[in-house]
């Protein structure tokens, strides 16, 4: 773990050496003047020896090292000590906007409106590589769909059940408490159908991702041409927000892509954020009464800590307001 | 100070009495909290939620 220090953590530790025989020197300086002065307390006497004992350095030694060490393998580096990198800040990624999201606030639900068309726009488009194994049609119902059209969206697909009596899978329409189907059979075959990246499982991605829904609506408004000197293989794309920058997804949200029932203007914008909002759904389907539960929660437990308050000073005013005499007794030998 | 005695007359006096007063008044509270929280919270999100927008893509009485 020493290994890992940086040389000025040493120096530092060689210049905290240094110092103590400055110390020792102006301790004899103050011995000498204590012997003159006419009376000495015994209290600067351990406070001295408090600072210049042998043990006092060893343990404040031993103390700032551990500290150090303690420090650099929690966070790898030392503050205020330089580093260099080798790579740049750019393959971090962007960092994305914060958008004003419409359930944000403390108070805010989701808008379901814009999950019902987000969620066009993930059967339309995102459906085609990324799979949402952990959504069923049931979930949808009450939330962006009715029962009917939530079973009428299963009925158009087939699921394979089975095994029937004679032993054999059958091919069935859907029910309500299907899952969505995936794309791809598994991930190989996934990653065979998309130039060996694996398009991920979009269930939870607005939890996955570090910045949550900003970062997967800047992803996919973010798309540009390479700048210069950026070289991007063949078959990648150049998305600033994704980390290294080369992305084996291609801009896939184009103006007019897919055609809301509810007549919104179909931007790139909007259907990126409308699919990300109902992403943030399929990540927090608990989030509505999640947040109505915080409010309940919020207000009880303030009338309960004002009300222990109340309580507690009454029960300490008897304490806090008594008033102590004391009664010499009377002298009785005189 | 007769508010107080007719309170401890009726309510507090016989422990059956002031069991089930507290039991009633905790169920009544949670619905009434419940409903004004609800209407906050129904006022704050209006236009947002399932029940705001079901009506455009429910014709007739559906389970939903």
């Amino acid at each position: 773990m020493l290994s890992r220090l940086p040389v000025a953590a040493l120096k530092s530790q060689s210049a905290l050496g240094a110092s103590r025989s400055t110390f020792s020197a102006f301790r004899t300086r103050a011995t000498s003047q204590v012997r003159f002065a006419s009376s000495s307390s015994a209290s600067s006497a351990t406070l001295e020896s408090l600072f210049t004992s042998r043990a006092s350095l060893i343990s404040a030694t031993l103390f700032s090292a551990g500290s150090i060490a303690w420090y650099s393998h929690l966070y790898g580096s030392l503050p205020f000590i330089g580093e260099v990198h080798a790579n740049s800040l750019a393959d971090d990624g962007l960092h994305p906007t914060a958008y004003p999201w419409s359930h944000k606030g403390l108070f805010d639900s989701f808008d379901h409106s814009s999950i019902r068309r987000g969620f066009q726009v993930y059967r339309e488009v995102c459906a085609a590589c990324h799979s949402l194994d952990r959504i069923a049609w049931r979930n949808l119902v009450g939330v962006s769909h009715s029962a009917d059209e939530a079973r009428l969206l299963a009925e158009d697909l087939e699921y394979t059940d089975g095994p029937d009596d004679k032993g054999e899978m059958f091919q069935r329409p859907g029910k309500l408490s299907d899952y969505l189907p995936s794309p791809y059979p598994n991930e190989e075959a996934a990653r065979a159908g998309n130039g060996g990246a694996l398009p991920p499982d979009l269930s939870l991605i607005i939890k996955a991702r570090h910045g949550g829904a900003d970062y997967v609506f800047s992803l996919l408004t973010g798309y540009i041409d390479p700048p210069a000197g950026v070289e991007i293989r063949e078959g990648m794309n150049y998305n600033p927000y994704f980390p290294g920058g080369a992305i084996s997804m291609e801009r896939v949200l184009w103006d007019n892509l897919v055609e809301y029932d509810d007549g919104t203007p179909a931007t790139t914008s909007q259907m990126a954020k409308d699919v990300v909002t109902f992403l943030n759904w399929a990540a927090e389907p608990e989030h509505d009464e999640r947040k109505k539960m915080g409010i309940k929660a919020v207000i009880l437990f303030s009338a309960l800590f004002a009300v222990s308050i109340g309580v507690k000073r009454f029960k300490w005013t008897v304490i806090k307001n008594r008033k102590m005499f004391y009664n010499p007794p009377k002298d009785l030998n005189h | 100070m007769a508010l107080a005695n007719a309170f401890y007359n009726t309510v507090v006096k016989r422990n059956s009495v002031f069991v089930t007063s507290i039991f009633a008044g905790a169920f009544a509270f949670n619905v009434g909290f419940d409903i004004a929280v609800t209407s906050f919270w129904d006022r704050w999100n209006q236009g947002k939620q399932w029940k705001d927008i079901r009506s455009k893509y429910i014709q007739e009485e559906s389970d939903s």
